[in-house]
């Protein structure tokens, strides 16, 4: 990692102050929502929504995954492409008994 | 005879060896939590009555515990960049801090666990308080053995700073990954469980 | 000398500079060759292991109520009260069978014994990439193992609810589970950290010139396997520690409200789904038969090409469906769970892709068979039992279609079919591959060459007699005959045609151990008394035999650290006048 230079170090830094504030108030907002008690469908798919920016910033720029290589980025949507099938196919087993 | 890429990465993969090591152990540890959520989801899809999160958790509490998680994801990046510039003192010094702040999640988590025991609520309870034990205990157990990495780091780990000062900045990296993957269990974590 | 000893000392001639203590070079070792070696007779001791056990049950199915001969008195009285095997220590005993073979017995041998020897040898590399990890990893393999052989000396003995230790009866059942459980975590444990170090390396350390349609086969077969055991293990680890909260923190993570045992409502808060458990534990347990599979093919592979003195053909497409096989293995697990009550989409979407995997393994089957043709076959002892894989496996794989088809799975679910099906994949396919992979390599790990005379009397009679015990069983299982059952069918009606094969079945396991006896006294004696060889005894190209010694060099492998030019298989090089290149081979003539 000796590639970079300080000045570069030290942008990356405000890089990571700036996505701190937004993660708290991202935060903040979330539970924010939570209070206005939405219809669950909603709720879920809000704070899901939320969720998601929150760790796409905390992947992007803490974990550095916006100039990762294509063997990281293929191994993650390998791993995606099974936890979807994890969560959704059981779900589809049920389907049939939910309706009734 | 050495290994070779420990330090420098690999040309045609661009890694070093244990960046892809710990991406790998990453994409399994998704598998585990990924699991335990696909539990959440089929109990709860399939339970005759669930209760809101918010209705038997401490919402204010966490939302403190997520601020010290995200908070040490920074101390915990800040760790590295020191590395990178060779600031050993202030290496210790944000590392010290994201150690502390780990602490303090681990505190607070303990406070939380505390008060549901004193309410009577425990994980046989009903699958609601099962389901956050398990998930919660689980990610809390990964918070303590990234602190012991750390202290290991802090303490004995960091000679290899004056013989190899890049692979134990690589070490860090390696860590601090580790790290936020764990802030980001809880940031899906927290929403799931306490506000929905 | 031991073999150990004899990759300890070979280094070229001068004294290793940092002699080890003892415990170091031979216990605590971080060297991939004698992990590799730790793993493999660890994995071989299990195999008998779980082999004795079937062998003692199959007395049980031959002569249901007899009295054990021989050891009967030594199974205890809480077991086998007179000799006489009790239902309880029947289950325990099949459970046991299971657990051992697969995650203590076969899979610590493709992997973590072959695995780890050959792949950093035909990599070109030192090591593996992290040689602490490794050694970690076996050790968190033994402690497993022995958590699990200590359980049957617990109250209530071993786990006894199958080796799928479905819920609610797992988590009724005596203390034993619990003890499968924790030995599963190390198992689970032990098997990530040894996957992460398998795809590292092979990304990692491939010496030069070995790019990714240059590798071996064997290594491809590695690299598919490690990573469906890095994706598929961890929601079995998720689901044990579940199991475990049910059976130790009575919570009801997989119990149903109002669930009634011997009489009584269970005091627990319910609302559980014990279908939760088989989603998550076949999620692993499907993905784990390929893990079975693929790094026999590789082994085969490597036996073939070699014994052909041809490259393999359909390299590519090969290399392309093990990848394809594993990325589906991921999605067809519910084929297991057809007669659970799923609703019928969910079905048909598990019948869908069951029928897609079926591809990728009939063309590697099928690319390994062509490789025959026009080839100059070695009918050496690895070969007799490579080619024996290829029908075998295939028997295998053809009695899985009608499994994996729902209206033809409802009657043969759970049925003596199923074991049929899958023991002859596993048994007479992988079991043989492994033993052709110990038969080809063993000369690389210790110099001398095992007898062929003992190996064709240990081949010829396990041939027959591993096919007298498994055809069989799919006439029980067409006939209906249910698996797990404690007297094999005898008290059944519908049984009573096809029950008299449990003797000859019984009689087919007792000889096929008496054939095991010329492989133990060959692998033994051979390694002191073997025929010594050079470096390359079987005139392979592939880089263990081309660039190290036999046995290689204790640290580093490699005298000089080869530069790859060419692919895997160049046997008969058509521009060439040599008979093979290997894959360093500096120019045409070698």
């Amino acid at each position: 990692m000796a590639g970079h230079s300080a000045e570069e170090i030290k942008k990356e830094t405000r890089v990571y102050v700036l996505v701190f504030v937004a993660l708290a108030a991202l935060t903040l907002i979330t539970v924010g929502v939570s209070y206005l008690h939405l219809s669950f469908g909603a709720a879920v798919a809000l704070a899901l929504f939320i969720a998601t920016i929150k760790g796409s910033l905390v992947a992007a720029f803490f974990m550095h995954l916006i100039s990762e290589r294509r063997l990281i980025y293929a191994v993650l949507i390998l791993t995606f492409a099974f936890f979807l099938a994890l969560i959704f196919l059981p779900l589809g087993g049920q389907v049939d008994n939910l309706s009734g | 005879m050495q290994i070779p890429y420990t330090v420098e990465a690999r040309p045609d993969t661009g890694l070093y060896n244990a960046k892809l090591g710990i991406w790998l152990f990453l994409a399994s540890e998704v598998m585990l939590f990924g699991a335990l959520f696909s539990t959440l989801i089929l109990l709860r899809t399939g339970a005759a009555e669930w209760p809101h999160g918010y209705e038997i958790l401490n919402v204010p509490l966490a939302t403190l515990n997520t601020m010290v998680l995200i908070s040490s994801s920074v101390s915990m990046v800040l760790s590295w960049a020191a590395l990178r510039l060779h600031d050993f003192k202030k290496f210790r010094l944000w590392m010290g801090t994201t150690f502390t702040l780990g602490l303090a999640f681990m505190v607070i988590k303990a406070i939380e666990y505390g008060a549901k025991f004193e309410h009577h609520l425990y994980p046989s309870t009903d699958n609601f308080m099962a389901i956050y034990f398990t998930l919660t205990g689980l990610h809390g157990l990964h918070v303590l053995g990234g602190m012991i990495v750390m202290a290991y780091l802090l303490g004995p780990g960091s000679r290899m700073w004056k013989m190899e000062p890049d692979r134990f900045t690589n070490r860090v990296e390696v860590v601090g990954l580790y790290w936020h993957f764990v802030d980001l269990v809880w940031i899906f974590l927290f929403p799931t469980l306490y506000l929905l | 000398m031991s073999v150990v000893e004899r990759h300890e000392a070979e280094v070229g001639g001068h004294t290793d500079h940092h002699q080890e203590p003892f415990w170091r070079r031979y216990i605590f070792s971080q060297d991939h060759k004698v992990i590799g070696i730790q793993y493999g007779f660890t994995a071989l001791l299990f195999l008998m292991l779980g082999f004795c056990l079937m062998l003692i049950m199959r007395w049980q199915l031959a002569f249901p109520g007899k009295p054990v001969p021989i050891i009967g008195g030594l199974l205890g009285a809480a077991n086998a009260p007179g000799g006489i095997m009790l239902p309880e220590f029947y289950n325990q005993l099949g459970a046991m069978h299971g657990t051992i073979m697969v995650f203590l017995g076969v899979v610590p041998l493709l992997v973590g014994a072959f695995g780890n020897y050959v792949v950093p040898l035909q990599l070109g590399a030192p090591d593996m990439a992290f040689p602490k990890l490794n050694m970690a990893s076996y050790w968190c393999y033994l402690a497993g193992g022995l958590i699990m052989l200590a359980s049957f000396f617990v109250p209530g003995g071993a786990a006894n609810s199958g080796w799928t230790s479905y819920p609610p009866l797992s988590e009724i059942a005596t203390q034993g589970q619990t003890w499968w459980l924790v030995g599963m975590v190390f198992l689970i444990t032990s098997s990530l950290l040894g996957s992460v170090n398998f795809i590292v390396t092979i990304f990692q350390l491939r010496a030069e010139g070995l790019t990714f349609m240059r590798l071996p086969y064997m290594i491809w077969s590695q690299l598919v396997t490690a990573f469906l055991l890095l994706l598929a293990f961890p929601p079995l680890e998720a689901a044990g520690i579940l199991q475990l909260m049910d059976r130790v923190a009575g919570t009801s993570f997989f119990l149903p409200s109002g669930l009634v045992v011997s009489g009584q409502i269970l005091d627990v808060a319910g609302g559980g789904n014990p279908l939760l458990w088989q989603h998550l534990f076949w999620f692993l347990a499907h993905p784990e038969v390929y893990v079975l599979i693929l790094p026999a093919m590789g082994i085969v592979a490597e036996v073939i090409a070699n014994n052909t003195r041809k490259p393999l053909w359909g390299y590519k497409p090969m290399v392309y469906s093990a990848v394809f096989l594993g990325f589906m293995s991921f999605i067809v697990w519910a084929h297991h769970m057809f007669l659970t009550g799923m609703g019928t989409a969910i079905s048909s979407f598990f019948q869908t892709t069951t029928m897609i995997i079926s591809v990728p393994s009939v063309v590697i089957l099928t690319a390994l068979l062509m490789s025959l043709w026009g080839g100059s076959i070695r009918f050496n002892t690895p070969m007799l039992f490579a080619l024996a894989f290829l029908p075998m496996f295939g028997i295998g794989g053809l009695t899985g279609l009608p499994l994996g088809l729902a209206p033809s799975d409802i009657h043969l679910h759970d049925t003596y079919y199923v074991i049929g099906h899958f023991h002859y994949v596993v048994a007479p396919g992988t079991i043989f591959a492994i033993f052709a992979g110990i038969y080809y390599w063993f000369p690389k790990l210790t110099g001398r060459q095992m007898s062929e005379r003992l190996g064709k009397l240990h081949f010829w009679p396990s041939f027959i007699f591993i096919n007298g015990i498994f055809m069989p069983m799919f006439l029980q299982g067409l006939a209906g005959v249910s698996r797990r059952l404690y007297d094999g069918g005898d008290q059944y009606a519908h049984a009573q045609g096809v029950v008299h094969w449990n003797l000859f079945m019984s009689v087919s396991a007792w000889l096929l151990l008496v054939a095991q006896i010329p492989f133990i006294i060959n692998l033994f004696v051979s390694i002191k008394k073997g025929v010594k060889v050079g470096a390359n005894p079987w005139d392979a190209t592939t880089l263990e035999w081309a660039a190290a010694p036999s046995p290689p060099v204790a640290h580093g492998n490699f005298p000089e650290i080869p530069v790859v030019t060419r692919g895997p298989y160049e046997y008969s090089p058509p521009d060439s006048d040599r008979a093979f290149l290997p894959q360093n081979a500096v120019s045409q003539e070698g």
